[in-house]
């Protein structure tokens, strides 16, 4: 499939091009809405890149830049002995340096804060977001709760991806914007993924992180291609992940879908009483659940049926 | 060569001049511009000037987005602030304890227009040194705790040599609380006396007990802490709040002799001296010629006068790669130097920078 705009996209560059643009003016990337110029000398961010983001189209010269991010090496004799990486957005550095080897997952770590701090035109949710027929579902949660599971397993079934770790919910149309970037999956859930489909695409595995095992999945080229179509919010979905349970679908009311959601949310507070008003439309609109799985099979049939 | 012609710089000169209507907000201008504000921390004040000059609309869409998340964030800002600032009153009021606000939190609640889209992290306030522990009992007794584990060392350190306690926090709502007794650290060579400042405060308005400075003494404050302390991240944000106020404050030549009395009196003539240099070298605030050869009396004289410039133009600078030359790496650093020298006499710096660099790198402390 081509890409709208005949914008070029970071695949069909040559490898060397690409390497090339990291270490000097930047790889200029379209992600979801965002434009994103990265910098970086070490290898396997430019093997993260090659392999998650080769679809991605690229941000043309005459197009403002939302995030200049860099992941260098620290620059003392830790190099030689136990090397790290920083992460800094236009020289700023919010964390403290990583182990050298995670630097990949620490670009999209990085991603994520530039987006949860700078990006207020939007309620931004911690949720994953996938569509199907029209029909967006909101999984918000938190680690463990297993909607990154859920959410691969959807993508990997012909659902579209909108976003695994942040649901942008645009302040004027209350539509949800995609943001498709690696899914990322930690621990268990990686071999659960690969087993539940042959046509999954990992990028590195980064062992020890803070987070334990975790590697990414790569989107497929559909939903980044269709970055800039928005979907309504139609289901709203607490998922649960707990061993050997019934796959089981509550509704819940929405008084308590709105708190535990604001809860989940990275700036309703800076958003004050607007932050408020466009959660209230959202879940107004929505049908919320609490949903309790065990079995994926079973769990994405209930997803579809739901659809139906 | 340090090249005042950026972007940033260029537009705040240009708000003090009506000269606004020169520049094309293309995407080259206006990516810049936000870049080098962003890291100046003055990303809201340069969308608020946007916007009360109608000229938001001109820019480019993504740069408006950012422009506007910044204000949003301001906003937030400001109505935490109030919301603080009403509970503390409401605590020390009820054991009348008087209190001074200070910084950014006075501007607001001083409308003054260097609130336009200031942001800051903590709240300062000022009590006489008398009330100082009952204070901290009061704060201690309501969730604000002191923000992190001071060892003994530095418990010693503020409660012995500085203006302040150690910084608190609030233990559900996480606001931080700087409370001082004076505006500068007891041993600092600057001895302005905090009554004075008691003195001249301005009330609040159906708050008795809660002040702010008076205007001419918040121009003193802000001009003693931008050039006597040593950070300087928020360098140009403070020289443009000093922009601000003195446009604001000085009306006519009575304003300004009656600014340089007061800090010959409170004994900071030096740092106006450099305020006002520094101003008008970054953003052409506007000072009368006599006012200048007045203030020249307390220049730290031709070399010393050199040394400042070489160093204060590059700190000044916004914080970002594309205002940076060689040397403003090493500036920086020479100007942190030079704020503790002129905060500690010798015998109490050295043996402070000593512990500070062997806390550092072995990660414990000597107690």
């Amino acid at each position: 499939m081509k890409i709208k705009e005949g914008r070029v996209c970071v695949g069909e560059l040559p490898v060397a091009e690409i390497k090339k643009k990291l270490v000097t003016d930047g790889l200029r990337i379209k992600i979801g809405p965002f434009n994103t110029s990265l910098n970086s000398s070490i290898n396997s961010v430019f093997q993260h890149v090659k392999e998650l983001y080769s679809a991605f189209p690229l941000v043309k010269e005459d197009e403002i830049i939302d995030f200049y991010v860099r992941l260098e090496p620290t620059s003392s004799l830790r190099r030689w002995v136990r090397p790290q990486v920083n992460f800094s957005f236009d020289g700023y550095h919010p964390f403290l340096p990583l182990p050298l080897i995670q630097a990949g997952a620490m670009f999209e770590w990085g991603l994520n804060w530039c987006i949860a701090n700078y990006s207020h035109q939007y309620l931004i949710v911690h949720a994953a977001v996938i569509e199907y027929k029209g029909h967006a579902f909101i999984f918000p949660g938190s680690p463990g709760s297993g909607k990154s599971t859920l959410c691969a397993a959807l993508a990997e079934n012909g659902w579209r991806l909108l976003s695994d770790e942040m649901g942008l919910i645009s302040l004027l149309d209350y539509q949800l914007y995609p943001v498709p970037r690696p899914i990322s999956l930690k621990n268990e859930s990686i071999e659960v993924i690969q087993k539940y489909s042959r046509n999954a695409v990992f990028g590195q595995t980064f062992l020890d992180t803070a987070k334990g095992t975790l590697s990414h999945l790569r989107p497929s080229n559909e939903a980044v291609y269709q970055k800039d179509i928005s979907a309504k919010a139609s289901k709203i979905i607490f998922p649960k992940y707990k061993k050997n349970s019934n796959t089981d679908l509550k509704p819940i009311t929405k008084a308590s879908t709105l708190l535990q959601l604001a809860d989940n949310t990275f700036n309703y507070s800076v958003l004050g009483k607007t932050g408020f008003d466009t959660l209230t439309e959202v879940v107004d609109n929505a049908d919320c659940y609490e949903f309790t799985y065990s079995n994926l099979i079973e769990a994405i049939e209930k997803m579809d049926y739901l659809c139906d | 060569m340090i090249n005042f012609e950026q972007p940033l710089i260029t537009f705040l000169r240009s708000v003090n001049h009506n000269q606004t209507g020169q520049f094309v907000y293309n995407v080259e201008f206006t990516e810049l511009l936000i870049r080098q504000a962003r890291r100046a921390n003055l990303l809201a004040r340069v969308a608020f000037l946007l916007k009360e000059l109608e000229l938001f609309h001109k820019l480019p869409k993504k740069g408006r987005d950012h422009l506007q998340n910044a204000l949003t964030v301001a906003l937030a800002n400001e109505r935490s602030v109030n919301v603080e600032i009403r509970e503390i009153y409401k605590l020390l009021s009820r054991q009348r304890v008087p209190i001074i606000i200070l910084k950014g939190s006075a501007y607001i609640w001083a409308s003054k227009s260097a609130s336009k889209g200031r942001v800051f992290a903590d709240v300062d306030i000022m009590v006489l040194k008398k009330d100082i522990d009952l204070a901290e009992k009061i704060f201690a007794q309501h969730g604000w705790l002191p923000s992190k584990a001071f060892d003994c060392y530095y418990q010693k350190y503020y409660r012995t040599w500085m203006h302040e306690i150690p910084p608190l926090k609030h233990k559900r709502r996480g606001t931080e609380l700087d409370v001082h007794h004076t505006i500068i650290p007891p041993t600092s060579k600057l001895k302005p006396d905090p009554n004075e400042f008691w003195t001249e405060a301005q009330l609040i308005s159906e708050f008795p007990g809660l002040m702010v400075l008076s205007s001419v003494d918040m121009i003193l404050h802000s001009a003693t802490h931008l050039f006597h302390e040593g950070e300087f991240d928020n360098g140009l944000r403070d020289i443009s709040d000093l922009d601000l106020l003195l446009s604001e404050t000085m009306e006519n030549d009575a304003d300004w002799e009656g600014l340089i009395k007061r800090a010959k009196k409170l004994g900071l003539c030096r740092p106006l001296f450099y305020a006002l240099r520094y101003t008008s070298i970054f953003l052409k605030t506007p000072v009368p010629e006599k006012i200048i050869r007045k203030i020249n009396c307390y220049s730290p004289g031709f070399l010393g006068e050199r040394i400042m410039d070489c160093l204060m133009l590059r700190a000044l600078m916004p914080n970002h790669s594309s205002c940076d030359d060689l040397w403003t790496g090493l500036a920086r650093w020479l100007l942190y130097i030079r704020s503790h020298w002129l905060r500690m006499p010798l015998y109490l710096l050295v043996p402070h920078l000593l512990r500070k660099s062997w806390m550092r790198l072995t990660g414990k402390s000597l107690d």
